[in-house]
């Protein structure tokens, strides 16, 4: 009993239990949302969706593992085949590998440990640099796309990959440095640190709390700006519509997984729906308060086991609410044309996310009160719809840049070779 | 250098009023900055995502439930009608395997036991998995034998399963005629 009570106790055990719980957490999770999203779709297209399967569809997800266990695994003729075998597993698993920083329920006590110990954190790995890891292992997901879309040597799988890294490269960049953001506002790059930072309560604490509320000191609200922009390139980065033009089934048939099927074809969907789950997971960490909730004191501070679980269930709530949020996004918006995908980032989100660094790094360097940032992402904001009312329009479509006098010209010609 | 009169297609003189300009309209501002337009794009799709009212009336659960169909005009599974005294009604003339632009009907014809006509048909076969239902067989049909019923529930298990034969077919008008009457069963006599 007491060799129990000690293994749990010690911080290295507890992490290897909490990662065996996480991953079959996760992979159930997985699974389910493959069920929420075609529910979600068939709502919104005044649908019911599965409902056959088990008490209103419920068991779906098990029906749909073991038709794709069993479905032939096709792997064909002109492949690059150790590549073609990896890319599935690579994207599945560097999905899965993000979990582990991610500070599910804060620090703790058992019962049976003294009042003075150290604390565990319900957490796999508590390491300084938190934040970096999970941005270099979501960033080697995109290589799961790219060699599947190389290694088919099919040329719609190709334009899949090349879009893929594309887009990546692109997205990468706001990315970072929204997570900069976070970084500077926060003050550490452990991911724990980061979300007490914003309970907001502590006098040595970078922000101060909204209306005195316990927990309510969200990065957000300091930086709402950096939190779309976040949420854009997160969508990006998961390759979520409206972003999805690696696989662009309209296109693409279906872009990098043209070549796929069976199991392999179904771990890129995993993959997928882990990778979504990650960076919900880490945006909720840097800028929506972890598993705070706003004047909770008990909840958001105690070491108590109780709190620790209860703080685990608001954090996958916020989850959940944000891979909503996808779905809906997903079933709302048509996907961009590359040039506007291109446009988005490099033209828009790149500077205004420079601006914001600055901006974050100036009240750093002055040493100025953190609800500057909330004037400066208003003003920021103003700036940019100024630029764009004075700037030229963009061109859509069947727009032309020629001015008019060239148009009647062009036509005049049109007519007289018509005769 | 181009004429400052050019002449139209119509012999008319054709002058620069009569040039109509049509381009996109350009994008708003809310359009341009995107996410309030994002905003109201959620905002619809929400709005049926939560309105449980139309799911209810609009969808056929369908082996519970089936569709209301116009039945005299509902193109399904075929049927070789029967004349008053029972037999089949078809003649073994072919038109209909010549209409079918699927390939789909194979007749075999012998002479008819019968003093009223010549032919008639001993295998009749129609592969239901080719066919496309597009009704040509019906309209080519002299003697009004063979129709397309409101029938739209068809299963097998093996494609072999799916070629309808004389019996099948006949079988089908047995099941049907009193939901779709035959057609025209006195022009003829058949
Ligand atoms: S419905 Fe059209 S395709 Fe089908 S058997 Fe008749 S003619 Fe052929
Ligand atoms: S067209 Fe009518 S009568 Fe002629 S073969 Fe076909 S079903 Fe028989």
């Amino acid at each position: 009993m007491d060799f129990i009570k000690d293994t749990l106790a010690d911080q290295f055990w507890f992490s290897i239990i909490l990662s065996l719980a996480i991953f079959g957490g996760i992979m159930t999770a997985v699974a389910y949302c493959i069920l929420l999203e075609r529910k979600v779709s068939a709502w919104i297209q005044d649908r019911y969706g599965p409902n056959r399967v088990g008490p209103k569809g419920l068991l779906q997800p098990l029906a749909d593992g073991v038709k794709l266990l069993f479905k032939e695994d096709i792997v064909p003729g002109h492949i690059e085949k150790t590549l073609f075998i990896l890319a599935p597993f690579i994207s599945f698993v560097v999905a899965l590998i993000g979990f582990a920083v991610i500070p599910w329920g804060g620090a703790f006590r058992w019962p049976w440990m003294a009042e003075d110990a150290a604390p565990l954190y319900c957490q796999v790995a508590t390491i300084d640099i938190g934040l970096l890891y999970i941005l270099a292992v979501a960033s080697l997901g995109v290589y799961g796309v790219v060699l599947g879309g190389w290694a088919s040597n099919n040329k719609y799988a190709f334009y899949g990959g090349i879009r893929a890294a594309a887009q990546m490269l692109s997205y990468e960049i706001p990315l970072a440095m929204m997570v900069l953001v976070g970084i500077l506002t926060t003050r550490s790059l452990r991911l724990e640190e980061m979300v007490t930072a914003q309970l907001g309560v502590d006098s040595a604490a970078p922000m101060a709390a909204l209306f005195g509320l316990n927990g309510f000191a969200w990065t957000l609200f300091y930086h709402p700006l950096a939190a779309v922009i976040l949420f854009i390139t997160a969508l990006a980065e998961a390759n979520r519509a409206p972003f999805d033009l690696a696989e662009c089934e309209q296109e693409l048939i279906g872009g990098f997984h043209t070549e796929y099927s069976g199991m392999k074809w179904a771990l890129f969907f995993l993959g997928e729906y882990a990778h979504m789950i990650t960076s919900s997971a880490f945006m909720i960490a840097i800028f929506f308060g972890g598993y705070c909730v706003p004047g909770w004191t008990w909840l958001n501070t105690s070491d108590s086991v109780l709190a620790m679980l209860l703080r685990g269930g608001v954090f996958s709530f916020k989850i959940l609410l944000f891979i909503m949020a996808y779905m809906v996004v997903r079933w709302t918006l048509p996907r961009f044309r590359f040039d506007q995908l291109m446009q988005l980032a490099w033209k828009s989100l790149v500077p205004i996310g420079g601006a914001l660094v600055l901006l974050q790094v100036w009240i750093l360097y002055k040493d100025l009160p953190q609800w500057v940032s909330i004037v400066g992402n208003v003003t920021i904001l103003a700036v940019v719809a100024l630029i764009g009312v004075v700037v030229q329009k963009p061109i859509t479509g069947r727009q032309r840049s020629l001015i008019k006098k060239e148009r009647i010209v062009r036509m005049r010609e049109a007519l007289v070779q018509r005769g | 250098m181009v004429n400052e009169t050019t002449q139209s297609a119509a012999g008319r003189a054709w002058t620069e009023t009569d040039v109509v300009y049509v381009d996109q309209p350009e994008l708003t501002m809310s359009e341009r900055l995107y996410l309030p337009q994002v905003f109201g794009g959620m905002k619809t799709t929400l709005r049926h995502m939560f309105k449980m009212r139309l799911r209810k009336e609009k969808v056929v659960q369908y082996p519970e439930q089936k569709r209301q169909l116009r039945k005299e005009i509902y193109r399904g599974v075929h049927r070789l009608n029967r004349d008053d005294q029972g037999r089949v009604a078809c003649v073994a003339c072919f038109m209909c395997e010549t209409a079918c632009p699927a390939h789909c009907i194979h007749i075999e014809g012998v002479e008819s036991p019968w003093p009223d006509r010549e032919k008639y048909p001993i295998k009749f076969d129609i592969d239901e998995l080719r066919c496309i239902y597009c009704g040509m067989c019906e309209e080519a049909c002299p003697v009004d034998a063979i129709e397309l019923t409101p029938e739209y529930h068809l299963v097998g298990s093996s494609r072999d399963e799916m070629i309808f034969d004389k019996e099948k077919l006949l079988m089908v008008y047995d099941r049907t005629k009193d939901e779709k009457p035959r057609k025209n069963p006195m022009i003829t006599g058949y």
